[in-house]
């Protein structure tokens, strides 16, 4: 920032979601100027090219001006609005919002773009990962059944500024091989460990997802010297009760009109599904592949309209050197936040108004977690 | 991965995917490889716009070039679907359906239900259609409403590059008999379009834009131009929503009917002339099913009913734009008893 | 490679006494058949039209009496005789002219329509000169697949003078697909002679002008037409590309059951009479001792009992039922 202006003014910037992200837009500001913001207060709806969310406060203060109109492309970091205490002079704030104007009519610069997809090879399938971040410890995302790299969105750059942070497509899933062959976690850890092997990565923490959460309790049991602390998100495998329907019901659901509300029992705040979120699973499912797959995993994942998995065992098996904190949505309609219970010497968080995705729903307090588990890492 | 490529290298890759997965897959129309006989270059076209450059090479003997003699090779491919080739035929122009018209409608369309279900006929007609490149009268034409007539057929125009690759691929493995409408001033239209093989469903319209004042339903080229008109009426107020058919036959009429039931104002963009045209259909569609929804009468946004003119002036007059569209959304949004 | 020649019966080669049944049983079942077809129609209980093949037996016979399993054909409107050569049951033709449910089309065909592709037969075919596009089809699928097979083109003298019947003759020998054309020259296409609509003296003619061989055959000699069959679909088969071959005979009844034939003079009579492909066909094998009259008649019986029993049954057979109206349009739609 120019150094005439005054350093107690703090942008409210617009959020990078997702790696791929290059601009957003406000469809709504739900603060005004003149109100005040505590952290975590929601201060706008934003709008990407791949969802919607609200954005929440990372600091607080007061709004004293507005910079992004409503509707209007804003490049990822640019300001779009600017708290500040009292003291600070309107003309101070008049060439902060210059600046700020500057930048979004600038647009975005030619060439920043996605970072480079990366491919590892487990078992004969082409893995897809990528990654960002500083140097430091490695952490690997793993997302569920239906998932994709793509949904660790709201972590993955906030993630990157403090770790080495990786997120991969499981077999089934997003540009890896489509083929699971038996669909059971243990072909899915494969991909897993294919992948830290190809980062040449001896020590990892892993984040994962439902599925994704037994997956990265297979590998850390495989070789726990090799995982730093696991956290679990709404993780499969610690009880008999999980959403039959919803698992089959996504296999088989071929149109959009099917997959809608199916997507919907994902969330606690079902206007978080739009129709592009939709969209882009139905073109996932249409790939080719992709049906067999969904099935296979469905398949392995239940028996019955039961959970076939026994995640408990393999914390057992991970023992104690390994942090484990889990963290479940009070309100998911997936695989019951009760379950949380069953996770052997874990730390709890339970977050109420989330569903079956805090990452997404809630991806402040997620992060939150993710680091305190982090740092009980020996 | 999706990246952007264009409309004629979404097929092209469709062709060459499938062609690469199921050997029972020929190609065959008039230069689609290029140079048959010729003392120069094998290959030297790849069809007429290019959409089959390259297969030739990489599928010896897969691609076919043809005499012109629609009949005898638009038949051939029917001929072969039935005996366990997956044919992918092009028709260079659909102004030339006169030329083969029988094989397609008297033959193909007929074998399954003529010969008591005892037939199964999946060949792929692509062709291309639509006005717009001062091709004039005889190579301008859109006519996909005549084979929507046709029980038996199935009738496809995709309008992005993301949908030609997935309609193409379901084309082909499709069982039935697929007319494919290739809108020749969509060639160069590029767009995301994933790198794996993937399919679309037959009678799936699809919603491009979400809006409660008014339904547009549009098909082919003019999704483009009706996306146009709807961003225009936006900015005054008026929020559109507009409706891909991408296939005639299948028709999702529940998608038409959902969308009418909620703005209770329908205007139809057809790029065909409007006697018996896709847009008639579609209107006729909604006053049967909707009409307790209906606020104002059905604007139908259609060609006139004249051949394709060859002068530019006449040519841009000829095709619907989107001021056409806009004022035919005011005179639904605006009209009173 | 472009001679037009006329065959005469052929020496030198000796069927088997099961062979000469076989091909005698054909003719005779589609005889039989064709001449019931007739009488049955004039009750009116046939419903649409129906154009018989009676008289045209040896063309049929003869040439498909040299395909197997690997082999397709294509027909015209007047095809029962062709579908009765290739082996298509002959209770259920019955059933489809009579528009029964038990039919070869489940009623949905009718006489113009009988197809039956396990038997490689590509249907009649309402259209004249919808078959031969078709066939450079299968032919082309044949070579591609390398399965051996070769594909026919029935049409008549009025067939031969359809774009689409040219077309396929140039395409077929551009692609030099494994193909043979069968011009059945019956004299008339409906009322109009052949003579008169046929630019050039003969069909066959027109052989050099596609690149192909051509070759004329009386059509009412079985053993004539199954000699250069044989060569034709020989030399298809070893890739030596297409031939055309036009039988010379006559239709004994109508283009369609109520034409009242005004058109013509009384060639029928005469035909049947001396040049009828059944009486010489017996004729020649009882001179020759390969067959006896007492195997002919054994023969006759047989088929003579086969066709009542398909009229029977065709005549009891239920019709359609109302869902039928609306099934087999697509595979899936």
């Amino acid at each position: 920032m120019d150094p005439v202006t005054d350093e107690r003014i703090v942008p409210v910037t617009m959020p990078k979601w997702g790696l791929s992200m290059q601009l957003g837009k406000v469809t709504a500001w739900i603060i005004d100027e003149g109100d005040e913001v505590g952290i975590g207060d929601d201060l706008a709806d934003i709008e990407t090219e791949k969802i919607n969310g609200t954005l929440e406060a990372a600091d607080a203060g007061t709004v004293r001006r507005i910079v992004a109109r409503v509707g209007e492309d804003v490049p990822v970091s640019g300001t779009i609005a600017l708290l500040a205490p009292a003291g600070v002079t309107e003309e101070d704030l008049d060439a902060a919002v210059q600046q700020a104007r500057a930048v979004i009519d600038a647009g975005v610069p030619e060439g920043t773009g996605a970072p480079e997809v990366l491919t590892a090879e487990a078992g004969g399938r082409k893995i897809s990962y990528v990654g960002d971040g500083r140097d430091g410890d490695v952490v690997l995302l793993v997302h569920g059944y239906g998932g994709d790299r793509n949904s660790w969105l709201f972590l993955q750059e906030p993630l990157a500024a403090k770790f080495r942070v990786y997120a991969l497509d499981l077999p089934g899933h997003g540009t890896s091989a489509k083929d699971v062959g038996d669909g059971s976690t243990s072909v899915l850890a494969d991909a897993v460990v294919a992948v830290l092997d190809a980062l040449g990565v001896t020590r990892a923490h892993l984040v994962g997802h439902s599925m994704g959460g037994a997956v990265a309790l297979v590998v850390a049991a495989r070789d726990p010297a090799r995982i730093a602390s696991l956290t679990l998100i709404a993780p499969s495998g610690f009880g008999p009760e999980i959403n039959a329907g919803f698992l089959r019901g996504f296999a088989d659901a071929q149109t959009r009109r099917e997959l809608k509300p199916l997507v919907g029992q994902l969330f606690a705040d079902e206007d978080l599904v739009t129709r592009q979120l939709v969209d882009d699973l139905l073109a996932y499912k249409r790939l080719d592949g992709v049906d067999e797959a969904l099935h296979a995993l469905a398949g392995a994942l239940l028996d019955g309209d039961a959970q076939r998995g026994d995640s408990a065992a393999l914390v057992a098996a991970v023992g104690g050197a390994v942090p484990v904190t889990v963290i479940w949505g009070a309100a998911d309609r997936i695989i019951p936040a009760a379950q949380a219970e069953a996770v052997g010497g874990a730390i709890r968080h339970l977050i109420d108004g989330a569903g079956h995705m805090p990452h997404m729903e809630r991806p402040g307090e997620v992060q939150a977690a993710i680091e305190q588990t982090i740092a009980r890492a020996c | 991965m999706a990246r952007n490529i264009t409309y004629r290298e979404a097929l092209n890759e469709a062709l060459a995917q499938e062609m690469e997965r199921d050997e029972s897959v020929v190609v065959m129309g008039e230069d689609n490889a290029g140079g048959a006989g010729s003392p120069g270059e094998d290959d030297a076209w790849g069809g007429v716009l290019g959409v089959t450059k390259g297969l030739y090479h990489k599928f010896p003997g897969r691609v076919l070039d043809t005499p012109i003699s629609e009949s005898a090779f638009i038949g051939a491919a029917i001929g072969a679907a039935t005996a366990g080739l997956r044919p992918v035929a092009e028709l260079m122009f659909v102004d030339f359906m006169g030329v083969c018209f029988d094989q397609i409608y008297n033959q193909a369309a007929k074998f399954r239900y003529m010969f008591g279900g005892k037939a199964v006929t999946p060949v792929v007609i692509r062709t291309m259609y639509g006005a717009g490149l001062r091709a004039a009268a005889q190579h301008s034409q859109c006519l996909y409403s005549l084979f929507t007539h046709i029980p038996g057929l199935k009738v496809v125009m995709p309008a992005t590059p993301y949908d030609a690759k997935g309609l193409m691929i379901q084309a082909i493995r499709d069982n039935d008999p697929v007319m494919f409408f290739e809108h020749k001033a969509l060639y160069d239209l590029t767009g995301p379009v994933p790198e794996e093989s993937y399919t679309l469903p037959f009678g799936e319209a699809n919603v491009v834009r979400e809006g409660g004042d008014v339904t547009i339903v549009t098909l082919g080229r003019m999704v483009h131009t009706s996306l146009e008109a709807a961003g225009r009426l936006g900015a005054d107020g008026v929020q559109c929503e507009v409706i891909d058919l991408r296939t005639t036959s299948p028709l999702d009429e529940d998608t038409v009917l959902d969308s009418v039931e909620g703005t209770g104002r329908l205007v139809v963009v057809d790029e065909s002339h409007p006697r018996c045209s896709v847009a008639a259909d579609i209107s006729a569609l909604a006053v049967r099913k909707a009409f307790g929804a209906l606020q104002a009468p059905v604007e139908m946004v259609t060609a006139p009913h004249t051949p394709v003119p060859f002068s530019s002036a006449l040519e841009d007059l000829y095709i619907p734009d989107a001021q056409r569209i806009v004022n035919a959304v005011k005179a639904v949004t605006g009209w009173t008893r | 490679m472009t001679d037009t020649e006329e065959r005469k019966a052929p020496t030198g080669r000796t069927p088997t006494r099961e062979h000469l049944l076989d091909v005698y049983r054909m003719m005779r079942t589609i005889r039989e058949f064709e001449e019931r077809v007739h009488a049955e129609f004039a009750t009116g209980e046939i419903p649409g039209f129906v154009h018989l093949y009676a008289g045209e037996e040896a063309s049929a016979v003869g040439v498909c009496s040299n395909l197997d399993g690997r082999d397709t054909i294509a027909s015209t409107h007047r095809g029962h005789g062709h579908c009765i050569a290739r082996g298509v049951d002959v209770v259920e033709m019955m059933a489809e002219i009579y528009g029964r449910k038990t039919g070869s089309c489940h009623g949905k065909g009718g006489s113009m329509h009988i197809a039956d592709l396990s038997k490689g037969m590509l249907g009649a075919n309402g259209i004249v000169g919808g078959g031969p596009p078709l066939i450079c089809g299968t032919a082309l699928a044949a070579k591609l697949k390398g399965t051996g097979g070769v594909s026919v083109a029935f049409f008549g003298d009025g067939g031969s003078n359809q774009g689409t019947t040219l077309e396929s003759m140039n395409l077929a020998s551009v692609w030099n697909l494994p193909a043979v054309f069968v011009a059945e020259n019956n004299g008339y296409a409906e009322t109009t002679s052949s003579a008169w609509s046929v630019a050039s003296d003969n069909i066959a003619d027109r052989a050099a002008g596609f690149g192909m061989p051509g070759v004329i055959v009386d059509g009412f000699d079985f053993f004539a037409v199954h000699e250069a069959a044989s060569e034709a679909i020989a030399r298809a088969r070893d890739g030596g590309g297409p031939t055309l071959i036009e039988m010379k005979f006559t239709r004994y009844y109508g283009h369609f059951e109520g034409d009242q034939q005004t058109y013509r003079a009384d060639e029928v009579e005469h035909a049947r009479a001396e040049l009828d492909c059944l009486k010489r066909f017996a004729d020649r094998v009882t001179e020759t001792g390969e067959l006896s009259r007492a195997d002919l008649r054994a023969v006759d019986a047989q088929v003579a009992s086969l066709i009542d029993q398909a009229v029977d049954e065709a005549k009891a057979a239920p019709l359609p039922a109302e869902a039928d109206l609306l099934t087999d349009v697509y595979v899936r739609y």
